[in-house]
């Protein structure tokens, strides 16, 4: 295991996680992933959906690198990834029909996921399955992360519950919670994913945007009556 | 007629791909800057929405749908699974017809439009409207009136976007939330805006 878990392997799994997230970082595959935020339960299955998938595109892609013409590349790169996504939806609809029925088009919208197409381009290329793997692995993760981070809170405050379990009685029940409902509708997912990134930044600075425009403070004198 | 009048507001203001599907958002906030530009994408995407879509609605109803090869005479063959293989490549290819064919004739366009052309294929608007027209079961002239008001709406979306960002480059916004934080919080009250949409029946 070990020798499996290198220093080069570490870093493609851990990286992704907060220092170069797919999703805060690099802005890729927000696209399809916010609608399922609502509940726990499809936000992981969703996450775990897409880790999968770009895992294994990953090491399919960069097991047959070498032959590839580069001009076909992208539509060779999407007939693998579309595939899988067949399996993983196909799956889903035998074994987690009610799942795969909330999820409705969202599984099939992994195909045009930028982390999938990213990864694949950017990662699974120019290095060896095994490192492509563990770096789907490590994106998907990072992709992970904020989907349930954002299904955690939407969830606890928009319904009271996590993965279906009771956390805070709500009013209607004689409990003492009365839930949010906006927590529930689209905008609240955009909300907290810029609280989100915002968090990050603060916390590592070095993620900060360039200001295009610095408001300077207005010269003691000019602007205003005194 | 007012059935499909109902499903074209339907589509452009209250299930607003961008907006209330989050659908194409990679795009959405990578090209919003500028007003010119984010139009340019916003047309780009309708034409090939309103392309896509019925052609997507004809190979499924035509080919894939359970029973659908019976006009060949094969009877109890459901290929719907390969909808999703099916759609992909159909964008693929028609985006690719597309740019050869306003390169060959219509060159002006072309230079406007050329260049967000590749970006569309990747789009997931483009092919969450295809998903949307199979799961919903829209017959032919539903899909025309579905394609173009998605893309209507997605187009909408991204322009008032840009607009609102080209202003947004000159206030006091913290160090953190700079650029894609702030983006992603005055997409959610776009989102709020257009919610207020959805009381309306016709």
């Amino acid at each position: 295991m070990s020798a499996v878990l290198n220093s080069e392997t570490k870093k493609v799994l851990v990286d992704p996680l907060v220092s170069n997230n797919p999703i805060t970082l690099q802005v890729l595959g927000i696209c399809s992933a916010l609608a399922v935020t609502s509940q726990m339960s499809t936000s992981l299955i969703m996450a775990l959906a897409l880790t999968l998938v770009t895992a294994f595109s990953s090491a399919a892609i960069s097991a047959i690198r070498n032959h590839i013409p580069s001009s076909i590349r992208i539509i060779v790169q999407m007939t693998i990834i579309a595939s899988l996504v067949i399996v993983v939806d196909q799956i889903l609809k035998a074994f987690a029909f009610e799942i795969s029925k909330q999820l409705s088009v969202f599984v099939g919208l992994i195909i045009t996921n930028c982390i999938v197409m990213g990864r694949a381009e950017g990662y699974a290329m120019k290095n060896p399955p095994l490192e492509s793997f563990m770096d789907g692995i490590g994106n998907g993760l990072g992709y992970s992360l904020i989907l349930v981070t954002v299904a955690f809170f939407r969830e606890i405050f928009g319904s009271g519950k996590l993965l279906g379990m009771e956390i805070f009685p709500l009013v209607k029940d004689g409990g003492w919670y009365d839930p949010n409902g906006l927590m529930l509708l689209p905008p609240s997912a955009f909300f907290i994913i810029g609280l989100i990134i915002w968090g990050v930044r603060e916390w590592k600075p070095e993620q900060s945007e360039k200001v295009e425009y610095k408001i300077l403070p207005i010269a003691h004198g000019e602007g205003g009556h005194h | 007629m007012e059935a499909y009048i109902s499903l074209f507001i339907k589509a452009v203001f209250i299930e607003n791909l961008a907006l209330s599907f989050f659908l194409g958002m990679c795009t959405f906030i990578a090209v919003s800057k500028k007003i010119s530009t984010a139009m340019g994408l916003g047309i780009a995407v309708m034409v090939v929405q309103a392309i896509t879509v019925p052609a997507n609605n004809f190979v499924y109803h035509a080919l894939l749908k359970e029973d659908a090869l019976s006009w060949i005479g094969i009877t109890g063959v459901d290929l719907s699974f390969l909808a999703l293989l099916s759609c992909i490549g159909m964008i693929a290819a028609l985006v690719q017809i597309l740019e050869m064919v306003l390169d060959k004739f219509f060159p002006a366009l072309y230079s406007a439009l050329g260049i967000f052309l590749p970006l569309i294929t990747v789009n997931c608007a483009i092919l969450g409207g295809s998903l949307f027209m199979i799961e919903r079961d829209y017959n032919f002239g539903e899909s025309v009136t579905y394609g173009v008001g998605s893309g209507l709406g997605w187009a909408l979306a991204i322009t008032v976007m840009a607009g609102v960002r080209e202003k947004l480059k000159y206030s006091d916004i913290p160090a953190g939330l700079q650029g894609l934080g702030i983006t992603f919080i005055t997409a959610g009250l776009m989102s709020l805006g257009f919610m207020a949409f959805s009381g309306i029946q016709l």
